[in-house]
Formats: C-alpha cells, sequence, structure tokens
C-alpha cells in the first residue's frame, strides 16, 4: 500500500510498514528538536541582538541542571530509538523457517537467480504472495547488494561467504531491485525487477519453463562426477561421514565443539575440508577449490539438502540424530 | 600596518620553503589544501553534471566512477583532515597559549612536506589511470578487479597520513608542555581542547588506515591474499580495518570545526561559551568513543547481528555529546550582545546545518532503517550536511574571524555576509534533495538512474552551481583583502583569545615578552583592556541600557 510519508516507494513487504513506523517516529522526533533549538536561536539572535558597539552579554557561567537535563533526556531518546530499531533488525536478519529458498549469484555485472525447483532467471525474481521468501546470496567476483526499495530490504552480497535475506511480499506487482554495493564498471545498471505474484500465478509461472534441469538433480550428477560418493557412502562404510539426514543436524567435530549444517557449512567442507572435522573421521578430503562455481556448489548444496529424508545409517560415526528444526 | 611581522621579517622562496615558523608553514598549508579543494571541486562537478540526466550523456561509465572516487579521496584526505588543523591550527595554536611556536618546528614543515609529496603522488594516479573503486576502497574491487591506478593512489594517501600523525603529535607536545603561565588547562580556548582531542584521534587512528592501505597496496602490487576470498582471505577485514580509522577520521574533519564555533559564538554574543567544561568534556568523549563505533558502516555485510546491535547503541551514544555542545551554543546566545558579521552568519550556518547532518545520523544508525537506506543518496546527503554544512562553515568561519589576524587587513564584510548567504542556500538546494533520493531508493555511486528520480537530481545540480560561487566569492575577496583590504588593527572585533593580544600580522615570535594569563577564557567583563561597556555592578550598568528590555 501507499506509504503514508510522502516520495517513499510503496510498501510491498512485511518490513515495509514497521520499517516506515520507525522512520516516522525518527522524523517526528528529530524535527522537533530541530524546529525546538532552531527557534531558539532565532530568537535569541533577535532578542539579544546588539543595541550599541560596546555592548556585552551576561556573565553566566553555565547550568549544571540543564546540562544534566539535555544529557539525559536526548540519551533516553536515544536508546528508545536503538531498542525500536534493534528489534526489526533481529526479526529480518533471522529468518523464519518455513522460507521458500531462492539462491542467488551476483557478478559483475549481472544477477542469476534460481527458483527451487531449478527454474532461472537472469535480472528478474518471481516470488509468491505472502510466503516467506529467502534468498541464500554468493557472489562470484566482488561485493554485491541486493536491495528491493518497496520491500525496504537490502543485503549486501560477499564473495567467500552466503549471506541470507528473508522478507515477505504483501502485495503484487513489480519492484525495483538495484545493485546496492558499488561494484565497478555497470554498478548502476546491475538490477532488475521483482514480480510479486499470486501464489496460484506463482505456481504456474514455475513450471512454466522446460529444459531447466532441477538443482537436485544437477547436484546429484555432480556428485558422482566430482566422485564424491566413494567416501561419502550412503550406508557409512566409507571413510566419509553418510550424507543422509546431516543438513540440518548438529555435527559433532573432532575438537569436541558442535556445528549446524547449514549452507555455509557445506560450503566451507567442499572448500576448505579440513576446517571442521567430523568426530570420529579423519582429515583426508582433498580441497574442490578451483574446481567447482559457486553454481555448482549451490547444486550441491540442494542435492545434500534432498537428502535430509533419507535413512540415517547404523553406523553414523559423529553424525547426531537430526533436531527438531530442519534449518 | 605594524611595521615588522611575520610576513616581511624575510624575503624569498627559500625563506618560505624552508621555514619553521608555525604561521607561514599555515600559509603553505592555506595553498597547497585550497588547491586540492578545487581539484576535488571540479570532480564535484563533473559528477553533478552528469547526473542531469537519467541515461549517462556526460561520461562513460569508468570516466563517472573515476570522478566520485577522485571527489572523495581528494576532499577527505587532502581537504578535509588537513584544513582546520594545518591551517588555522598550526597559525594560531602557539599564539592562543601564549608560546612562540609549537613544540617541534621542523616535523611541522616536514609535514607539509609529506602532505605535498602525498599529494602529488595521488594526483598523478589521478592522471595516469585514475581510481574507480570508490573512497573506500572495498575488496576485492579495489585489489583484484578494479583496472586504474590503485597502487600508486594509495600509497600516496599513505604518505599524507604521515603529514596528520606528526601534526598530532606536534599539537598534543606543544599544548601540554608550552603553555604560558597562568594559562591552565581550563583557561585554554575551547579551539585548543578541540584540536587536542583532535590530535588524539591523528595518532591513534591514522596508523590503522596506513597499515591497511599498504596491506591492500601489497595485495595488488604481489598478488597477496589478506582480503581476497579466492586465496583464503577476507574482505570483511578490509573493511573492519578501513573503517577502524575511517571513522574516527571523520571526527578529526568536525572537531576543529566545533572548535571554531566555540570561538565564534562567544566572541559574537560577547558572553562565556555556556557550560565551558561540558564542551571541553563533550570533545574528549567525541574523540574516545568515535574509535567504538566503526562497524555501523557495515551493519548489511552479513557479520553477527549482536555486533551490530552493540554497534548500533554506541552510535547513538557517541551522538549525545554532539548535542550537548549544540545545546551549549545555543544557550551561549541567551542574554548576549550579539553582532552578525560574516564569522557569526557562518556560525547560525553551521548550527542548523550541522543539526541536520548529525540528526539525519540517527535514521542511518536505527538498524530498523538503515537496512533500507544504507547505501543510498540519504548516507550521501547525511555526511555532506555534516562535512560541507559543518565542516566548511566552520572553515570559513575561521577564515574570515581570523583574516585581520593572518593578514593584517579586513575583508569586504557585505561582500562576505552576500556570500555566506549564497553558499547557505546553493548548500542546502544541492543536498537536501539528496535526502529525498534516498528514500526513494537510490543507489550511491550511479552513474545512471531511472527517470523517476531526475527531478531531485535537476535540483541538486542547479544548487551546486550556487554553492559553487558561494566557494568562489571568498577566495576571490580573501585573497583581494590580504593585499588592499583595509587595515585591522590588533583587535576589531574585539575578542578575548590571547591571539588577539598581539599586533595584525603578528611578529614571527608572536609576543615580544611571554604573556602572564590571569583570566579566563571569553571573560568580557573582567577585560578592561577591551574597552566595552561592562556594567560596573549589580543592576547598575556604566552606560548602554540594559539590552533585550525593548
Amino acid at each position: 500500500m501507499q506509504s503514508p510519508l510522502p516520495t517513499f516507494p510503496e510498501q510491498a513487504s512485511n518490513f515495509a510498514g514497521d520499517v516506515d513506523t520507525l522512520f516516522s517516529f525518527i522524523l517526528m522526533t528529530t524535527l522537533f528538536f530541530a524546529v525546538l533549538v532552531t527557534v531558539l536561536i532565532i530568537f535569541a539572535a533577535f532578542k539579544f541582538r546588539r543595541r550599541s558597539e560596546m555592548e556585552v552579554g551576561d556573565d553566566v557561567h553555565g547550568n549544571n541542571v540543564l546540562e544534566v537535563g539535555w544529557t539525559l533526556i536526548p540519551t533516553i531518546i536515544a536508546i528508545g530509538i536503538f531498542a525500536w530499531g534493534a528489534a526489526i533488525y533481529v526479526n529480518y536478519r533471522i529468518a523464519p523457517k518455513d522460507t521458500l529458498d531462492i539462491y542467488v549469484i551476483g557478478k559483475q555485472w549481472m544477477w542469476k537467480l534460481q527458483q527451487p525447483n531449478g527454474r532461472k532467471e537472469i535480472n528478474e525474481l518471481h516470488v509468491p504472495l505472502n510466503r516467506n521468501v529467502k534468498l541464500i546470496m554468493g557472489s562470484e567476483d566482488v561485493i554485491h547488494d541486493f536491495y528491493v526499495p518497496a520491500f525496504r530490504v537490502k543485503m549486501d552480497v560477499v564473495p567467500g561467504r552466503y549471506n541470507t535475506m528473508w522478507f515477505r511480499p504483501i502485495k503484487t506487482g513489480k519492484y525495483h531491485f538495484f545493485c546496492s554495493q558499488y561494484c565497478g564498471t555497470n554498478h548502476a545498471v546491475m538490477g532488475g525487477w521483482v514480480t510479486v505474484m499470486d501464489p496460484a500465478e506463482y505456481a504456474a509461472w514455475l513450471s512454466g519453463e522446460s529444459g531447466d534441469v532441477n538443482p537436485v538433480s544437477a547436484g546429484e550428477r555432480l556428485f558422482t562426477q566430482l566422485a564424491c560418493n566413494t567416501c561419502h557412502i550412503a550406508n557409512g562404510t566409507g571413510r566419509a561421514p553418510s550424507l543422509n539426514g546431516v543438513f540440518g543436524a548438529n555435527v559433532l567435530l573432532a575438537d569436541g565443539s558442535t556445528v549446524v549444517a547449514n549452507e555455509a557449512y557445506i560450503r566451507e567442507s567442499i572448500l576448505q575440508p579440513k576446517a571442521k572435522i567430523v568426530a570420529g573421521y579423519l582429515p583426508v578430503m582433498p580441497t574442490f577449490q578451483g574446481l567447482v562455481t559457486e553454481e555448482q556448489i549451490l547444486n550441491l548444496t540442494a542435492y545434500i539438502k534432498s537428502l535430509q529424508t533419507q535413512p540415517v545409517p547404523a553406523k553414523g560415526g559423529g553424525i547426531a540424530p537430526a533436531t527438531a528444526g530442519k534449518k | 600596518m605594524p611595521e615588522k611581522h611575520y610576513l616581511n621579517a624575510t624575503y624569498g622562496i627559500r625563506s618560505w620553503l624552508l621555514t619553521t615558523d608555525h604561521k607561514r608553514i599555515a600559509l603553505l598549508y592555506l595553498a597547497s589544501v585550497t588547491f586540492f579543494f578545487f581539484v576535488g571541486g571540479f570532480f564535484a562537478m563533473m559528477i553533478r553534471l552528469h547526473l542531469l540526466t537519467p541515461n549517462g550523456y556526460l561520461l562513460t561509465p569508468d570516466l563517472y566512477n573515476r570522478m566520485f572516487t577522485m571527489h572523495g579521496v581528494t576532499m577527505v584526505f587532502f581537504f578535509l583532515i588537513p584544513s582546520i588543523p594545518a591551517i588555522l591550527g598550526n597559525f594560531l595554536i602557539p599564539i592562543m597559549i601564549g608560546a612562540k611556536d609549537l613544540a617541534f618546528p621542523k616535523i611541522n614543515l616536514l609535514s607539509w612536506y609529506i602532505y605535498v609529496v602525498g599529494g602529488l603522488f595521488t594526483l598523478w594516479s589521478m592522471v595516469n589511470g585514475g581510481l574507480d573503486t570508490g573512497w573506500t576502497f572495498y575488496t576485492p574491487l579495489s585489489t583484484v578487479y578494479s583496472n586504474s591506478a590503485v597502487a600508486p593512489a594509495v600509497v600516496g594517501v599513505f604518505i599524507t597520513g604521515f603529514s596528520s600523525i606528526l601534526t598530532g603529535l606536534n599539537f598534543l607536545v606543544t599544548v601540554h608542555t608550552m603553555r604560558a603561565p597562568g594559562m591552565t588547562w581550563f583557561r585554554l580556548p575551547l579551539f585548543v581542547w578541540a584540536h587536542y582531542a583532535t590530535s588524539i584521534v591523528m595518532i591513534l587512528g591514522t596508523p590503522v588506515i596506513a597499515i591497511t592501505l599498504a596491506l591492500a597496496a601489497m595485495e595488488r602490487l604481489f598478488g597477496l591474499g589478506f582480503f581476497n576470498p579466492a586465496m583464503g582471505g577476507d574482505p570483511i577485514l578490509f573493511q573492519h580495518l578501513f573503517w577502524f580509522y575511517s571513522h574516527p577520521a571523520v571526527y578529526i574533519m568536525i572537531l576543529p570545526a566545533m572548535g571554531v564555533i566555540s570561538e565564534l559564538i562567544p566572541t559574537f554574543a560577547r558572553k562565556r561559551l555556556f557550560g565551558y567544561h561540558f564542551v571541553a568534556a563533550a570533545s574528549l568523549a567525541i574523540a574516545v568513543i568515535g574509535f567504538l563505533v566503526w562497524t555501523h558502516h557495515m551493519f548489511l555485510t552479513g557479520q553477527s547481528t549482536y555486533a551490530a546491535v552493540a554497534f548500533s547503541f554506541l552510535t547513538f551514544i557517541v551522538a549525545i555529546p554532539s548535542a550537548i555542545k549544540t545545546f551549549n551554543w545555543t544557550a551561549t546566545l541567551f542574554g548576549g550582545s550579539i553582532s552578525f558579521d560574516t564569522p557569526m552568519l557562518y556560525a547560525f550556518g553551521f548550527l542548523g546545518l550541522f543539526m541536520i547532518g548529525g540528526l539525519t545520523g540517527l535514521f542511518l544508525g536505527a538498524l530498523g532503517v538503515d537496512i533500507n537506506i544504507h547505501d543510498t543518496y540519504f548516507v550521501v546527503a547525511h555526511f555532506h550536511y555534516i562535512m560541507v554544512g559543518g565542516a566548511v562553515m566552520g572553515y570559513l568561519g575561521g577564515l574570515h574571524f581570523w583574516w585581520p589576524k593572518i593578514t593584517g587587513r579586513m575583508y569586504p564584510e557585505w561582500l562576505a555576509r552576500i556570500a555566506a548567504f549564497i553558499l547557505f542556500i546553493g548548500f542546502n538546494f544541492t543536498f537536501f534533495p539528496q535526502f529525498i533520493l534516498g528514500i526513494m531508493g537510490m543507489p550511491r555511486r550511479y552513474h545512471m538512474y531511472p527517470p523517476e528520480f531526475q527531478i531531485y537530481n535537476v535540483m541538486s545540480t542547479a544548487g551546486a552551481s550556487i554553492l559553487a560561487i558561494g566557494y568562489l566569492l571568498p577566495m576571490v575577496y580573501l585573497t583581494w583583502a590580504a593585499f588592499y583590504g583595509k587595515v585591522a588593527g590588533d583587535n576589531p572585533w574585539p575578542a578575548t583569545g590571547l591571539e588577539w593580544k598581539t599586533q595584525s600580522p603578528p611578529l614571527t615570535e608572536n609576543f615580544d615578552v611571554t604573556p602572564v594569563v590571569t583570566w579566563e577564557a571569553y571573560d568580557f567583563h573582567n577585560r578592561p583592556d577591551l574597552q566595552l561597556d561592562v556594567p560596573s555592578g549589580k543592576g547598575s550598568p556604566v552606560v548602554a541600557p540594559a539590552h533585550g528590555d525593548d
């Protein structure tokens, strides 16, 4: 819907209303103090203007009560604004569990997006109305940023790691998205359109284009091609842990700590396998740095995610049973 | 005009280029800093002209990207950081405390040479390949992907950093060890307190940017991998190191300007600064807390949510001392005897514009709002309000206020007032529309933009042309006034600082006899030498009727 504030874009996501409300509050508060101080300055400049050339002002040192007052009151207001902003942000940074996950790769100077069923888009993102959508984003080169003004959300896309962001579209329509972290020559044209569709239309659109390989199948093929399956044997008899049920589980590491097996863990295990060794296993996995692209890693991850529901072998090695929370 | 002073004490180019007189060094800085201001201003002009249309009619993308990068690098490192400290600070601090010079006069000269060498290095790289990484040099764009002269530019900035460090060192030692008898800490002008706080930041912060740029240069030149993820490095590490200095750096830019305002308001209201101790403490608080907020530039890099929350909290805290100062400056006006000479007009301009700039920082520090306006034109407007509306206004106000002391001659008052107005109006037309652009969603550093953003871009460019006139006028008339202005005398305003008890222009050794200080700063009531109408007792003013009584 229209934002109550002039010149603001439409409010098209679950965050937009909250962000605009906080913005309005800060605006009213800062306007109040700015106007107050400005009026005081203009008043004083007029009332205490010099009347004769040699005139001096009063001999006043200060007032401690005023000092304490105008320190404490702004501090309290500032902390209030901080807390409100932090609440919105924490909600934004911690995605809900039931999200529609879309993979996003930013590269100079275009965006490649992949829907859960494998359908790919370039510089376009189609999402269904009223679904929680999570973008899992990687970069192939420099830092980019995915920004949707109408949703009031953005997140940097940093090479060497995944960043995630989530939102729930609340209004159908087409909205700008921009790259919002300077990334070189064509930074300004590295944008596109987010299209929010009714769920039925989205489903129809999603299954529309044939010929795209679904990432799980692509990942499964890679898993064999790259010989992952020779060590990561499903029934747990290999020299590497079975990957059944791994995704989302707590993994016990050789140093006694545990880590949740999320997308970032999978990616790190492929590129820097010696970073985290599963308890009960030897550090023998070779690195695939330079041998797989970011997209291939996403496909492998999608395949490994699909193994969540596979039976975990009895000889589970260091893998604890999957906990209630899946992701 | 006095017969002998620091300008005519010795003649010839060598007596200037090999001077150790802090006043002459200040003028050397004035010339070189003004040069870089115009270089940076040229880049700004190119940016604003290009952005008149949405489709990039004037410059290629690579050329535009060089314009905004080089505008930022020039203005930050070669104009804003040195401006007030190296020009006004160098000229005034020894005189304000009753000393003959700074503690290390030769190092002062070395500081200037280092600045010039670094500046020329960077200037050379700007015309030989240019720089298109943004002044923030984020990696791996700057260290791996950019096709511009990153390494030499970064080396130039690295070199210039030492100028900052040495100046800060000089100021700290001078204030500690060379105050005249009776010039206790709490009798110091707040200009000195402000530069003391600034010097702490210069000394502690600048080495960090030095090492960061050195690492970035090594990565670029030798293919090392500190910040390059393809080699196991971390691009976010660069940002932490960069901002650890570059946030405190903005306090290096604003604290001296606040110090100027703390001189102007008491002088032109003929009244002590309200809450002197609180303002002094606030300067130190800003310097210290300013080191604890750097990650607010990185709220959306994917770093720890807890860290973001902590840094947002600290960011709100750092705003408080600035608010305290603003309230104290305002309170000083009440009960004063206010005149509207040009320096005071700049002080009023500072109050309004710094307030807007500072308050808009609250929007950015609030995490939930930053998600939306980070990396948009809202940020650009915010920092220009503080840097230009604040720091540059403070610089120009100070330049006008002390011009009679520096040159012995007055600038033309009415022309100067008109220029101040032109500047104020031009400034607001340039940068206020940029807040709106940010809210609408226009990202920064865009050589092209969607057509719905055009109207505010055109407004901004129109404002910039007015702003340019506001800058050119003082350049012209201050230069003219230095040679042909009305002779000013020792203390034309009159003001209470020690610098106004010397001749204008001062002798090379500032004072022929070391002064002994027995009065507080801005004490108009106990300074019979100023010959003002001070009320003699309670309720019985000597001459004029009590003001504010009409």
